[in-house]
C-alpha cells in the first residue's frame, strides 16, 4: 500500500537535509577547488535574505511537485491543450518531436521563441523547453521568457562538446539527462534540480530507458552496500565530490527528482519505468507520434500514478490500441552516429 | 494514529517524513498510510493534501472514484492540512492568476477562493520569513504558489504575504499556500497533528 514512502530514503532523511547540503558544500568551496573537484557552486547568501527568488530550495523543489506525473513533448498550442486535459504534470516545447529530429538530420536547437510564448499563454501547467547542451545563451534566453525549467538535452545537437552549463547561474531550474549515476551526480555538482535518464529518445523503444534507471539504481545499491574507503575512490572515479556520494548513499536514490526518458509509448512502458524506481516520466514522441494521442495521454497519466496497481495498469493499457501505438526503431538498427545518448558526458 | 497523504501524485514521500518527525516531536505513535482508494481513505483520522499538479490530481481523483467519499468524509470532521495545490482540491472556487480561467473544484468543501499561480512561474518563486498566527516567524517557501481569499467568517487568517492570506484555518481544516514540507520546521505539521488527538 505505501508503494511510494516503502522504497524511498528520503521518507527517512528528508527533503531539507538536501536542500543544506548543497549550501554547505558551497561553504567548503575552496576545499572542493583545491581537489579540482567542484567548480560550480551556489550562493549560499540567498539564505540571510527575508524574501528571496529561485533559491537552491526552490528549485530543488519545483520538480518535487511533478512525481508522479507526466511531462509530455508538445510542438504547438493544440498539442499543448491536449497534454493539459489529459492529466500531464507539464509540457515541453519541441520544434520538432525527437522521431522528427531523427529523421530530419541537421543542427537541432531550442524551439522558436514565439511557439513557446504561445504554449505558455495558452496553458496553466509549467512550461519546459530545450537547450543545447552548454548554450548558456539559449538558456539565458529561455530564462528571460520565463519558461518553468529548463532541460539541457542531448536530443539537441550539442554546443560545447566538452561542458555543460553552470546551472548555479540561473533562478530556473534544470534538468539533465543521465546513463548513469556518475553522469547523474556530474549534472547535479552542475546545478540540475532533477535528473531523468537518457534512455534512445525517439525510438518507441523503452529497452534503453529501462538499462539506464537499471544502471543508476545498480549503482547506489553498490555505493549503500561499500566500504566508506571505496565510496572515497567511487567518487574520484566519478569526478563528483566524496560528500555528494555519502549524501545517495544516505538516502538510497539520486538525490533530486529522478525521471525516466526515452522511448516510452505505452501505458505499460510508463508503469515499468516507475517500478523501475523513477519519480515520474517524461513522454516525447510517443503520443503525439501515435494514432491515439488523447486516449494516449491520458492512460499514460493513469498508469504512471497508479503503477502499483496491476488493475489500473490495465485499465489504462485497455484505453490504447497497440495497433496505434509508434512504429518505433530497433536500437540495433542504428549506427553508432545516430545515437544520442552519447551525447555530453 | 493512522493519518494519511493523498498519493496521487505530487510531494508525497516529503510530507510523510515530516508527519513522522512531528509525531516524535509530540511523542505520538504514528502510521502514515498513503491513500490512493477508498479502503485506504477509510482507515485514516486525518488526511494531509499534497502539493502537485491541481489539474492532475482532478483527473486522476475523478477516475479513481476517491474525490465523493473523501468529500464526505472532509465535510463530516476529518482533519485536513492541505498544501498547495491540495488547497486548490477543497477550494469552492479556483482560478487561475494569469489566465483569469476558473476551474471546476474537485472537492469545493471549503470557502476559500484560490488563485493559482499568483505570484508568477517558477523563475517568480520565492522564500520568505512569514508571521504565523499562534506560530510566530516560519520560513515559507512558495513554488508558482498560490494565494487564498476567505468567502465566508468562517475561514481564519492565519498568516498573510504581501496582504494576501496564505495560511488559513476552517474548522477542521488547515491551508497553505506555502510548503512546509520542504523545510525542517514541523510546527505546521504538530499544528495539523494536534487538531486530531
Amino acid at each position: 500500500m505505501n508503494a511510494l514512502s516503502s522504497r524511498d530514503g528520503l521518507v527517512e532523511v528528508g527533503f531539507d537535509a538536501i536542500a543544506t547540503f548543497f549550501y554547505k558544500l558551497a561553504e567548503a568551496a575552496d576545499k572542493l577547488k583545491e581537489e579540482g573537484l567542484w567548480t560550480y557552486m551556489p550562493d549560499p547568501s540567498e539564505l540571510r535574505e527575508k524574501v528571496a527568488q529561485g533559491t537552491v530550495r526552490v528549485k530543488l523543489g519545483f520538480p518535487v511537485y511533478q512525481k508522479g506525473g507526466v511531462i509530455m513533448d508538445v510542438t504547438n498550442v493544440e498539442q499543448a491543450g491536449i497534454a493539459e486535459d489529459a492529466g500531464a504534470v507539464a509540457v515541453m516545447v519541441l520544434d520538432k518531436l525527437p522521431y522528427d529530429i531523427r529523421k530530419a538530420g541537421g543542427v537541432a536547437r531550442m524551439a522558436d521563441v514565439n511557439v513557446i510564448r504561445e504554449v505558455m499563454n495558452s496553458i496553466s501547467l509549467p512550461v519546459m523547453a530545450k537547450v543545447r547542451i552548454g548554450h548558456f545563451m539559449e538558456a539565458k534566453v529561455l530564462e528571460a521568457l520565463g519558461v518553468d525549467m529548463i532541460d539541457e538535452s542531448e536530443v539537441l545537437t550539442p554546443a560545447d562538446e566538452k561542458h555543460h552549463i553552470n546551472k548555479w547561474l540561473f533562478k530556473v531550474p534544470f534538468v539533465n539527462g543521465a546513463r548513469d549515476l556518475g553522469e547523474a551526480l556530474r549534472r547535479i555538482s552542475e546545478g540540475a534540480s532533477m535528473i531523468r535518464t537518457k534512455g534512445e529518445a525517439g525510438t518507441g523503444n523503452v529497452a534503453e530507458a529501462v538499462r539506464h534507471m537499471k544502471t543508476v539504481m545498480a549503482q547506489i545499491r553498490e555505493l549503500v552496500s561499500m566500504a566508506e574507503e571505496d565510496r572515497v575512490l567511487k567518487a574520484r572515479e566519478m569526478g563528483v565530490s566524496y560528500e555528494l556520494v555519502e549524501l545517495t548513499a544516505r538516502l538510497r536514490r539520486v538525490p533530486v527528482v529522478n525521471f525516466a526518458a526515452g522511448g516510452i509509448a505505452t501505458p505499460a512502458d510508463a508503469a515499468l519505468m516507475m517500478w523501475l524506481g523513477a519519480d515520474g516520466v517524461f513522454v516525447g514522441s510517443g503520443i503525439f507520434k501515435s494514432q491515439d494521442p488523447r486516449q494516449r495521454a491520458e492512460a499514460i497519466v493513469l498508469a504512471t500514478s497508479l503503477w502499483m496497481d496491476p488493475e489500473a495498469v490495465l485499465e489504462a493499457q485497455s484505453m490504447i490500441s497497440e495497433r496505434k501505438s509508434m512504429m518505433g526503431i530497433d536500437i540495433r538498427q542504428l549506427k553508432p552516429e545516430e545515437l544520442l545518448q552519447v551525447r555530453g558526458v | 494514529m493512522k493519518v494519511g497523504v493523498l498519493a496521487l501524485q505530487g510531494g508525497i514521500v516529503e510530507h510523510v517524513y515530516m508527519l513522522k518527525k512531528a509525531a516524535e516531536n509530540l511523542g505520538i505513535n504514528l502510521e502514515v498510510i498513503e491513500v490512493r482508494k477508498k479502503e485506504h481513505l477509510n482507515q485514516v483520522e486525518g488526511i494531509v493534501l499534497p502539493g502537485g499538479e491541481s489539474t492532475a490530481m482532478y483527473r486522476l481523483g475523478k477516475r479513481l472514484g476517491i474525490a465523493d467519499p473523501l468529500r464526505e468524509r472532509i465535510s463530516n470532521g476529518l482533519p485536513v492540512l492541505g498544501t498547495c495545490a491540495g488547497a486548490a482540491l477543497v477550494a469552492k472556487e479556483v482560478i487561475d492568476k494569469q489566465s483569469g480561467k476558473k476551474y471546476e473544484p474537485l472537492l469545493g468543501t471549503n470557502d476559500v477562493r484560490v488563485i493559482r499561480n499568483y505570484f508568477g512561474r517558477q523563475r517568480e518563486s520565492f522564500e520568505a520569513d512569514l508571521e504565523i498566527k499562534g506560530l510566530g516567524t516560519f520560513r515559507g517557501v512558495f513554488i508558482r504558489a498560490p494565494v487564498m481569499e476567505p468567502l465566508s467568517e468562517r475561514v481564519e487568517v492565519l498568516s498573510e504575504f504581501n496582504g494576501k492570506a496564505v495560511m488559513v484555518k476552517e474548522d477542521n481544516v488547515i491551508l497553505t499556500a506555502f510548503h512546509p514540507e520542504l523545510t525542517s520546521d514541523t510546527r505546521i505539521h504538530e499544528m495539523f497533528l494536534r487538531s486530531i488527538a
